[in-house]
């Protein structure tokens, strides 16, 4: 016992393995199973307690109680075997990216001993494969869409002499952000003593959950949180260098001449964006009628009159492509395509490449969720409104809870982050459920999309089944000073409202900074706040604030000014 | 002004107004209100055929851009409905019709700007109508681009007939819209029956107007890329010297509408582009006067074997560039220049409204005979307007001659993607002093080279233009 400790302590990162190895040599598993349990145990107990040190100077009431825990689980677990009266964790998290991270800290924060079981790397998709490292990509992009841009740069007087880029370069600025911002989250969460157990985690049964091979962990609540993977169709063939999907796309390993987009949601665009400032041609081939999908007809007119037409992009709209061939042998690309509707084959398309942007499938394989009775819908797996898990009997599977892109509500990082807090608020006894309208979306292209809440038709659908009346009200970057200072005067914020009682039932930007804008409307929206007050409100000049003051400004609502007629909030 | 006037024979009245919000009827703001007095003034002439105006969406809006047209040309449009999205100095708004009828003629196409208060697109009552009002539109001549965008793929010309008439019964060679010059079959094409361009090509052929199907590619696997687009533009209206020289005839004063502001063709649009172009290569200028006393008595003894004196002086300018690669050599990209593996001259022949340079392809290596029978077809292919692009966009060398007009001496713009170019004036006869103090007369004709002086130094210059005018003056390796 004594021995396996000193061993565990000294080499973590040996632990599955060298339990695999036991396991497999020693006739009966079931005590070197808990030896390997105690010790892996003892460890992480090791591990907070001396990092909590320090904090407790500010924290000493929260980290008494956590001692308190932690010894009443170690006692308990000395001989428990199935049905675990305490536990080893208050929380444990089933995937370390944005959204288990978020859920992490705010579970440390209110006091719960926390655990988070990564078989991948820390920082999931978004840190790793996806919003952070292309948002490094979208910088270059942006740059380069500068300084290219003779008559843009002449109207401010600029003379910059041809610009070019560097491919490696540019891939590693992506890398080593996606290296710095996964360090970050690393050490944010040991530091706060969250203890972070490597390999895969599957649930075994209520409160409990393996990790990796045969290391058994309990606590008293679980959160999923496993996020997705890129969603390939049948047929399409990806061979990671000539089709790709973004897990390959971010690596940057080539710029194809001319690289076909499937799919023209944000991440296509997004894409687009970053090949077409660096010298690719792009066409899009998208499954509905229109491009951009998704965001609100009148802005996904405008933004693609600015984004898309006039740039080296074509596309191909209401097709399917049934099969994608990686290029082989100096044969290019090829992309079939069928109608939409009549599934009559279209056109082949020869290509350079071809980006796989369908969208993102829920990565929930192996979660053990059989042991739990909990069926998947295409993947995902069924939550309520507080993100507690549906068993096939449409009961709550108590304790269990699933966050992010696993359970599909809202597919962005910073939904899960918010679905897990808001889980925590409900574990440490404050009911809380997430009013996903007033979580905001940002498309980074150049100009940026941003939106919060609900697009007009949806708006309008909700107004004729509820019986009230919708209004828009729009302003352009054309009247911002700063914006045309910026000579960047392209662009449209619109505002979807309620004129009887000044409610704001969405906001949709488009134009220069749109993604840092949004957010004065959706925390009105997660607020309640009423856009006759916000009328009221003070926007330092000139900024480009001063396009969503405006918006506000121009709003008409009947409601008298002055007094909230709804003075309850939307959602806490 | 003129133009009001011009058109003012139509019953006109102000039938558009400006939908500030086509989506529901919350925001009426300031533009709005001051759009709507506006259009509250205006529609009260009963017509047949109206004008529908560029509209003051504000106060300080002088002109706007067509962003879109919601309908196209010939499509029924009720009183109310949205036909054109505008974009004014603040805002874009659609701009809604004040009467039913038919959109008969686009007068600003999409992206075209206009004066507030001008002319847009013509509106028609009825159906039967809607040819009147389009004739009545290309008369107008307004002060946008085409239009009836359903003659595009073949002319090039949107003019009215009468202001671009006679030149082209009298010139050499008759007028080639580069849309068929070509048939090319791509090899990634499934035997022709598919054109593969690559997106940005595909959106250039439409703005320069070029058939994408007349085209050979030069991308990966054949498909057709920007560059071979902007070749096949620029090839046929090539960039050589003064156009003003498409005269030859004795032509009477030209039968043109003076006063009149005339928009570009494609081809002067081409042309337009690649002297701007051009403005960006640094080029310099080197003469060297020639004596082809020599050169003229040989030109008279195979005269009737079918050699051309064109064929002469490519011939020789070939044979000096082959010992002089660096004046054959071009550079693209202002990092790295190209030693050309071929030595291909291009000729450039005055055509109706713009010129042409077919090209003599290893001009060095063919014998004079084959290479007058060459130019020969070459000249009779681009009468039938049948030249391949290879045949007109590949020189590497381009000789401008305007010898024959009497010009003894001139200077030739750079074209684009090329070296050097050489402009030929006229033998003349010529007193000249010779060493031993004698006065004698002989045949004399200037050559002025323009290069670009990022790869082509005046030495070189100089070396050619020795080289070149020891060839002609002892021309016996002209018919080797």
């Amino acid at each position: 016992m004594q021995a396996s400790l000193s061993l565990s302590v000294s080499n973590p990162a040996a632990i599955p393995r060298s339990s695999h190895g036991f396991e497999s040599s020693i006739p009966f598993p079931s005590k070197p199973v808990n030896l390997r349990f105690c010790g892996l145990r003892r460890e992480a107990l090791g591990f907070s307690s001396a990092s909590s040190y320090p904090l407790s100077t500010s924290r000493s009431s929260r980290s008494i109680a956590r001692s308190n825990k932690v010894s009443a689980s170690l006692g308990g677990a000395n001989g428990s075997s199935s049905a675990p009266k305490s536990f080893d964790y208050d929380l444990i998290i089933i995937g370390a990216g944005v959204g288990g991270h978020g859920a992490a800290l705010h579970a440390v924060e209110k006091g719960l001993k926390t655990a988070i079981v990564e078989g991948d790397v820390v920082g999931g998709t978004c840190v790793n494969r996806g919003c952070v490292p292309s948002k490094a990509l979208l910088a270059v992009s942006g740059r380069m869409r500068e300084l290219q841009n003779e008559h843009h740069l002449k109207a401010l007087g600029l003379q910059v002499s041809a610009a070019g880029y560097d491919r490696q370069g540019v891939a590693d600025h992506a890398n080593n952000l996606a290296t710095k911002i996964r360090g970050n989250l690393t050490n944010s969460m040991k530091a706060l003593g969250v203890d972070i157990l490597t390999g895969f985690g599957a649930v075994l049964g209520p409160q409990k959950v393996k990790v990796g091979k045969d290391t058994v962990v309990t606590a008293k609540d679980i959160i999923i949180a496993t996020g997705s993977v890129p969603f390939v169709p049948k047929g399409i063939e990806v061979d990671g260098k000539t089709v790709i999907t973004s897990d390959h796309a971010l690596k940057l390993e080539f710029v194809p001449d001319w690289i076909a987009i499937v799919g023209s949601g944000y991440i296509g665009l997004e894409f687009s964006d970053v090949y077409t400032a660096l010298g690719s041609e792009v066409t899009f081939v998208e499954a509905l009628d229109q491009l951009m999908p998704g965001f609100d007809p009148e802005i996904g007119k405008l933004a693609q009159r600015v984004l898309i037409n006039p740039r080296k992009i074509d596309y191909h709209t209401g097709v399917f492509a049934t099969k994608i061939t990686p290029a082989n042998n100096g044969k290019p690309v090829t992309i079939e395509l069928i109608d939409a509707k009549t599934k009559e084959p279209k056109e082949t398309l020869e290509v350079d490449a071809a980006l796989i942007a369908t969208g993102r499938a829920p990565f929930t394989n192996g979660l053990g969720l059989e042991n739990i009775n909990v069926a998947t819908q295409r993947g995902f797996i069924p939550v309520d409104e507080r993100m507690r898990v549906i068993d096939s009997n449409g009961d709550l599977v108590p304790h269990l809870f699933c966050i992010g892109d696993a359970n599909g509500k809202m597919m962005l990082a910073h939904a899960a982050s918010a679905q897990g807090i808001s889980v925590v608020e409900q574990l440490t006894g404050r009911d809380h459920v997430l009013n996903h309208l007033s979580i905001p979306a940002a498309c980074f292209t150049h100009p940026e999309i941003s939106m919060v809440g609900l697009t007009e038709p949806q708006a309008r659908e909700k107004a004729e089944l509820e019986g009230f009346e919708v209004a828009v009200a729009k302003t352009s970057f054309k009247a911002n000073t700063k914006a045309l200072a910026e000579n960047e005067g392209e662009g449209l914020a619109k505002l979807i409202y309620r004129p009887d009682n000044g409610e704001i039932l969405g906001v949709h930007i488009f134009g220069l900074h749109a993604a840092d804008l949004i957010h004065e409307a959706s925390n009105a929206i997660a607020l309640g706040t009423r856009i006759q007050d916000l009328k009221l409100a003070v926007h330092a000049h000139p900024t480009l604030s001063e396009v969503l003051d405006e918006l506000f400004k121009s709003a008409k609502v009947n409601a008298h000014v002055g007094s909230s007629p709804v003075a309850e909030p939307v959602a806490v | 002004m003129a133009h009001l006037l011009q058109t003012s024979f139509l019953p006109s009245s102000q039938c558009l107004r400006p939908n500030p919000d086509r989506s529901s009827s919350s925001t009426s703001s300031p533009m709005v209100q001051i759009s709507r007095r506006w259009s509250k003034t205006g529609g009260a002439v009963q017509a047949k055929i109206r004008e529908i105006f560029m509209p003051a969406l504000s106060s300080t809006m002088t002109e706007g851009k067509i962003v879109s047209w919601v309908k196209s040309e010939g499509e029924k449009l009720a009183k109310g409905e949205s036909v054109v999205v505008v974009e004014s100095d603040k805002a874009d708004m659609d701009v809604e019709t004040f009467y039913d009828g038919y959109l008969a003629a686009i007068m600003v196409e999409e992206g075209g700007v206009a004066a507030v208060g001008s002319a847009i697109a013509l509106l028609a009552e009825t159906e039967d109508e809607i040819e009147a009002a389009r004739s009545k539109a290309a008369g107008s001549s307004s002060s946008a681009a085409s239009s009836s965008p359903a003659t595009a793929s073949t002319s090039a010309d949107p003019i009215p007939a009468e202001i671009a008439a006679p030149i082209a019964a009298s010139a050499p060679i008759a007028a080639a819209p580069v849309a068929k010059l070509a048939s090319a079959v791509h090899p990634a094409s499934d035997g022709g029956k598919r054109v593969v361009a690559s997106p940005y090509a595909k959106k250039l052929a439409k703005e320069l107007k070029v058939e994408l199907a007349a085209i050979a590619g030069s991308g990966p696997l054949g498909r057709i890329v920007a560059k071979d687009v902007e070749a096949a533009a620029a090839a046929a209206p090539a960039p050589v010297a003064a156009a003003t020289t498409a005269a030859p005839a004795p032509a009477a004063a030209p039968n043109v509408e003076l006063g009149t502001v005339v928009p570009f063709t494609t081809m002067q649009g081409a042309v337009s582009r690649n002297m701007l172009e051009s403005l960006s290569v640094p080029t310099f200028r080197v003469g060297y006067t020639i004596t082809t006393d020599a050169l003229d008595a040989l030109y008279k003894k195979i005269k009737s074997k079918g050699v051309t004196m064109t064929a002469l002086l490519a011939k020789a300018t070939a044979l000096a560039l082959a010992k002089h690669p660096v004046v054959n050599s071009s550079c693209r990209d202002g990092n790295s220049f190209t030693y050309n593996s071929s030595i291909n001259i291009a000729v450039a022949v005055a055509i109706d409204g713009g010129l042409i340079t077919p090209v003599l392809q290893d001009a060095d290596k063919s014998d004079i005979y084959s290479l007058s029978r060459k130019w020969k077809e070459l000249v009779d292919k681009a009468r039938a307007k049948q030249l391949q692009p290879h045949e007109y966009n590949t020189g590497t060398f381009t000789l401008s001659n305007l010898g024959m007009f009497g010009v003894d001496r001139f200077d030739a713009i750079l074209p684009p993607g090329t070296g050097a170019i050489m402009a030929v004036g006229a033998s003349q006869p010529t007193a000249v002093g010779t060493k031993d103090g004698r006065i004698g007369i002989k045949n004399q004709m200037q050559v002025n080279v323009t290069a670009d002086h990022r790869v082509i130094y005046g030495a070189d210059l100089a070396a050619f233009l020795q080289t070149l005018s020891k060839i002609i003056e002892d021309p016996k390796d002209l018919t080797f």
